[in-house]
């Protein structure tokens, strides 16, 4: 499978953008703490943390025993840089905010 | 008080069509680091020697200084990162590992940024 497709694929599971955003808020998490207050096999955490890391939006460390996730925004970049960046960033900025404002 | 800090950690890991020589001299070699970087990374890169990051333009700002801590051609250096306001304060030092390493037709190259507090982080993200 080609990357961005990995990317794609990878994002387009909620339980799995749910994990990213664990590790937005708190970097470097053990599996054992992400699977803490989810409604969710730990096996199922296991294999959604396989396709993040395999799509490189999670880069991993190993400190001692411990295998550490950290989320790599190198990938959503890369989308950003393709179809966002060449369109007008600061109208875009605006209607964002205006539809965050609002909801 | 709180004696320890908690500090965070940056992971970035991205793939390059190119060979690791290429990304080694890409970020060591100060007239390709202009080249490719926009800035120009100074050291003469033995473990020890100081490093500093100066701005490309007219006024050539220093912008961040540190120390060499490791330096393994094509594969891995690691330079500790501070403001140059901070450059005599080690507790103000974060640290920066870049790891090069092919995986299949690729080069990989994983920034790692960590023993940064939040309020380094802050000046980070603000400058």
């Amino acid at each position: 499978m080609d990357r961005a497709d990995k990317v794609f694929k990878a994002l387009a599971d909620p339980s799995r953008r749910k994990l990213i955003d664990r590790l937005h808020a708190k970097n470097g998490q053990t599996l054992g703490e992400l699977c803490k207050g989810l409604d969710m096999a730990r096996q199922s955490v296991t294999q959604h943390l396989g396709l993040l890391e395999d799509a490189n939006l999670i880069s991993v460390q190993w400190q001692g025993r411990e295998k550490l996730h950290y989320f790599n925004p190198v990938p959503i970049y890369e989308i950003y840089e393709r179809w966002i960046r060449k369109f007008e960033q600061e109208r875009l900025d605006a209607l964002h905010k205006f539809k965050t404002n609002l909801e | 008080m709180k004696m320890i800090m908690s500090t965070e950690t940056f992971v970035y890991v991205t793939y390059i069509a190119t060979t690791p020589e290429k990304v080694w001299r890409a970020s060591i070699y100060g007239e390709l680091t202009r080249q490719y970087w926009g800035h120009v990374n100074v050291s003469d890169w033995k473990p020890g020697a100081d490093w500093k990051l100066v701005a490309d333009g007219g006024k050539q700002t220093v912008h961040v200084v540190g120390k060499v801590v490791e330096c393994v051609p094509n594969k891995r250096y690691v330079v500790t990162w501070a403001d140059p306001s901070d450059a005599t304060v080690s507790s103000k030092h974060s640290r920066l590992a870049v790891d090069i390493e092919i995986v299949d037709d690729m080069t990989r190259v994983c920034v790692t940024h960590d023993q940064l507090t939040q309020e380094m982080q802050k000046e980070i993200t603000n400058g």
